[in-house]
């Protein structure tokens, strides 16, 4: 075990492309943890969709040995979907490096991680990256810093990632900066989980600091929260590989194997400690809360068994969404899902097509609503089609948040306008520099998780950025609108949306419809409906005339193979009712767009 | 009775491609007529020899433009082919490429078929659809062919241009039943992928427009005398098209010249695309086939099935399921054992297709 004094344990704070990866890249070099033959770009982030879209989701530690010290470096997620994993992964840390594009300046959910970083007392190590590009203004940014953070400009570090320039002074002020853990290796133990996940070989791993005590090999370890009781059959550290060790100490970071089958059991947060000698449990668990609700068909019905296999197993992995058979008039059989944002969910359903072979239609995004029935009954709804008939709705609460946004000042009235537009009440806009403005929005959680985010950065050229976190509920004038085609509503297109917003969202869903359902060998009407009244409604008229006029000798091949696939195609086709609607449709209908 | 075969000729060549066009034609290859004519005879000559070509009970010449290439000359290929008693003997004319000369010619040769290229009888809807020819041509044309004594005549048409009103296409009918044809046939425009139509989405069809149409020539045509026996094809009776319904009757056909087609008994195959190809291959005295398929025999019974509907002959009544009989309803009309497509089902006839069993 390493003296605690030659210990420190950090983790970086950054916004996703300002380059923590990359500094990840450089430091495993320079402590020579890698072989350079085995280096790759992005070597910590372990998913081929972290790899394609730049983002850490899954959090990986490493121990990096550099100057007689010992550094567990802790990589974080970069998106406000998983900010609950970044503050356990604050709480095994002593420090942060803030790492900031010296050309963009710090951006909103940086600066609410590294608030979280101060309230828990971590010592900040700022450092402005990319000062190799032209467009680097690192002093700029570093008076930024000083003015929203209480930096001193001075002591913020210029590096380049990209070229290695300023990563050792970076090492070097890690450690004379940042302070080495506290904690009794002689204590009964408290371990914080701060990430696990399934390997199909070994089964779920954890990262795990010692707060106190000492984790051993072989130990018969007590999971607080879980309630659960395991054997450490295997204690490790990432050099970046694995490696067995006997035992982790005070103030360690390292992995634990336990056997374990469901990630549940381990979530981020948990305390682990010894069944014959316990602690208590740390503080600051929190179960994850979905936010994000849809509903998830497979496109062949027949893929829903292998669907429910695909959430179970993949649950192992991340327990922080949520599902639940549901059934769909238009969809058939499919699962009610919940999860942490709308990044969360694309990534989920990603995974799910990609890693389990199946092909998906989801639902329009839905959030948690509060029903207060005229008969005193509060419910809690996440799908609209749980929503009561109108005669018997008192009122409805809906969930907000309290939006932060960074921007250029060039870009505050674009974004005052797009927030007034999703019905967001204003509590602060302020100067952080003469360049940048910091706007705080409360605003509707639904009106948020459809294109919101989109909708900000191509209205700022992607300069903006956005933290948020729960607002609490509020009483709104909400119904639903519900889509009919041929008279049958078809439940995957209700929605339910503020009263001012329901004509303008019948209409385009109409619309779109109108363009998206092939004719028919009758008139379909497309109807939007609020309870028994129509606000809008297209007629998709029948289909009159389809045959190919010409059949002669080299027609026929050409000709029988047209009606093969024509054939092939209606077997992809969805029927409501006698309406036959293809997958696409259900696609394009609910893709999120203005 | 002779076992019914046909044989097919293409001629190449045109003066100008048509922008709707996707048929194997050229304008810049007239250089190759003299050596195509004698690989068209070469190939006769050959598949008489090896009886592969049996005699036939047509023949019909396409293309392209036919009337483009000599007449003495094409009547000397057509004479090569053996033909049956009362055999039907049909060459492609495109109005304004056809002299007193032409007809005499092919008169001469056997040739008892003439079917124009009408297409329309408004000279702003030919001008739209890129043709040469202006509507008088159709009717000096027509009266050359009668001159000739050639009286079997088919006036090909299509409708569905850009700018072609209900009432331009109303006339074309009206002049075209004037000419008192045995045989019209009125295509609907059809957009083929990689023709310059394709690239322009403003004069595609509307398929509502071309359904109206389509209804009024069934009721012109009809009124006039005309029986529809195909979904695109109307004759007096006695006057259908003998090689056409070898065609929607899987029979057997040998194709000769470049990108024909030909059909024995469940085998489909087809010729080199580009003359160059098709002359050098007979010369050296190669195979001329580009490539072939085979049908297993459930493919080729829902294949006859799909070709038979849409003529008069129709399907047995059991070629659809009950439900699919009930839910096609307008579509169709039963006729004792019989099931055949209404004018409505013949417009919708590839929904109907789709559901034979």
């Amino acid at each position: 075990m390493a003296p605690l004094d030659s210990i420190r344990n950090l983790c970086i704070i950054a916004h996703i492309d300002h380059g923590k990866s990359t500094l990840a890249d450089r430091l495993l070099e320079l402590c020579g943890a890698v072989d350079p033959r085995e280096m790759r770009a992005q070597y910590l982030d372990s998913m081929d969709i972290e790899r394609e879209r730049g983002i850490t989701i899954k959090l990986q530690s490493v121990r990096l040995d550099y100057r007689d010290h010992r550094i567990h470096l802790i990589d974080t997620p970069g998106h406000v979907d998983f900010g609950y994993e970044v503050s356990r992964s604050l709480a095994a840390c002593e420090g942060a490096i803030l790492l900031v594009d010296a050309a963009q300046g710090i951006e909103a959910q940086t600066l609410a991680n590294c608030y979280l970083a101060l309230e828990n007392d971590l010592e900040i190590v700022a450092a402005l990256n990319k000062i190799d590009l032209p467009a680097a203004d690192p002093d700029r940014y570093a008076a930024e810093i000083e003015k929203v953070l209480g930096i001193p400009a001075d002591e913020i570090l210029r590096v380049s990632a990209k070229t290695g320039e300023g990563v050792a002074e970076l090492l070097d002020a890690v450690i004379d900066r940042i302070p080495p853990p506290v904690g009794d290796p002689d204590a009964p133990l408290q371990g914080l989980i701060f990430d696990s996940h399934f390997d199909q070989y070994r089964g779920v791993i954890s990262s795990v600091r010692i707060m106190q005590g000492t984790l051993t090999t072989g130990a018969r370890l007590k999971f607080v929260q879980a309630g659960a009781v395991y054997n450490a059959e295997e204690v490790g550290t990432r050099r970046p590989d694995p490696t067995p060790v006997a035992s982790l100490g005070a103030g360690e970071v390292g992995y634990l194997i336990a056997g374990i089958k469901d990630v549940g059991e381990a979530r981020s947060g948990e305390t682990i400690t010894n069944l014959s000698q316990p602690a208590p449990a740390l503080e600051g668990y929190a179960e994850p809360r979905p936010m994000v609700f849809c509903g998830l068909y497979p496109v062949d019905g027949d893929e829903f068994t292998s669907l429910r296999e695909a959430l179970e197993k993949l649950r192992l992995n991340d327990s922080s969404y949520t599902y639940a058979p549901e059934s769909s008039g238009a969809l058939g059989f499919g699962f009610r899902c919940g999860f942490l944002g709308l990044l969360h969910m694309e990534i989920i359903r990603e995974r799910l097509e990609r890693e389990f072979n199946l092909s998906l239609i989801a639902t329009a995004p839905s959030v948690q609503y509060i029903v207060h029935r005229t008969n005193g009954e509060t419910m809690t709804i996440d799908n609209p089609s749980e929503l009561p008939p109108a005669v018997e709705v008192d009122h409805v609460e809906e969930p907000f948040l309290r939006a932060t946004i960074l921007t250029p000042t060039d870009y505050t009235g674009t974004l005052m306008e797009l927030c007034q537009g999703r019905r967001g009440e204003m509590i602060k806009l302020e100067y952080l520099s003469p360049e940048r403005m910091e706007l705080v929005y409360e605003l509707p959680l639904a009106e948020v998780v459809t294109d919101f985010f989109d909708q900000m950065k191509s209205r700022t050229q992607g300069y903006a950025s956005l933290d948020y976190e729960p607002a609490g509920y509020r009483v709104s004038d909400l119904v639903k609108v519900d889509i009919l085609l041929n008279a049958i509503a078809v439940d995957a297109f209700s929605m339910i949306v503020h009263k001012e917003k329901a004509y303008s969202y019948g209409l385009r869903m109409t619309e779109k419809l109108k363009e998206l359902i092939p004719r028919q060998l009758f008139d379909v009407p497309i109807q939007a409906a609020i309870g028994g009244r129509i606000i809008a409604r297209e007629t998709v008229k029948a289909k009159r005339k389809d045959v190919l006029a010409k059949c002669y000798g080299g027609d026929i091949s050409r000709k029988r193979k047209l009606l093969e696939k024509q054939k092939e195609g209606k077997k992809r086709m969805k029927n409501i009712g006698r309406v036959e609607v293809p997958q696409e449709a259900f696609v394009s209908a609910l893709r999120l767009e203005d | 009775m002779t076992e019914p075969f046909g044989a097919y000729i293409h001629i190449p060549f045109c003066s100008r491609r048509c922008d709707y066009c996707a048929f194997a034609t050229w304008t810049d290859r007239d250089h190759l007529m003299s050596d195509y004519l004698d690989a068209l005879a070469t190939a006769i000559t050959r598949a008489v020899d090896d009886r592969s070509l049996p005699l036939v009970t047509s023949i019909f010449v396409g293309g392209g433009t036919p009337s483009r290439v000599d007449p003495m000359r094409l009547a000397e290929v057509i004479s090569l082919i053996p033909v049956a008693d009362g055999a039907e003997i049909t060459i492609e004319c495109n109005p304004e490429s056809a002299t007193a000369a032409h007809f005499e010619a092919y008169a001469a040769a056997g040739v008892n078929r003439i079917s124009f290229g009408v297409q329309s009888m408004s000279a702003r809807v030919l001008q739209s659809l890129g043709r040469d020819h202006h509507p008088e041509t159709v009717v000096e044309a027509v009266t050359l062919a009668r001159a000739s004594g050639i009286e079997r005549l088919n006036l090909d048409l299509i409708y569905g241009g850009a700018g072609e009103t209900l009432r331009d296409w109303e006339s074309t009918l009206e002049q075209v039943i004037d000419l008192s044809p045995d045989h019209v046939s009125a295509y609907a425009l059809t957009v083929e992928a990689g023709t310059p139509l394709a690239d322009d989405p403003s004069r595609h069809p509307d398929d509502d427009d071309q359904a109206d149409k389509y209804l009024l020539a069934d009721s012109m045509l009809s009124s006039a005398g005309f029986t529809n026996y195909e979904i695109s094809n109307w004759a007096k009776p006695g006057n259908e098209c003998d090689h056409n319904l070898l065609y929607w009757r899987q029979g057997d056909y040998l194709g000769f010249g470049c990108a024909a087609h030909s059909h024995r008994s469940g085998r489909r195959w087809w010729n080199v695309r580009t003359p160059e190809r098709y002359i050098d291959l007979v010369q050296s005295n190669e195979s001329v086939e580009a490539s072939a398929e085979d049908l297993d025999p459930e493919r080729r019974r829902i294949e006859g099935l799909q070709l038979s509907l849409r003529t008069r002959e129709g399907v047995p009544i059991d070629s659809l399921s009950a439900s699919d009989r009930d839910l096609l309803d307008p579509l169709i009309v039963i006729d004792g054992e019989t099931l055949v497509l209404s004018a409505e089902g013949r417009l919708l006839a590839n929904e109907v297709a789709i559901r034979l069993r």
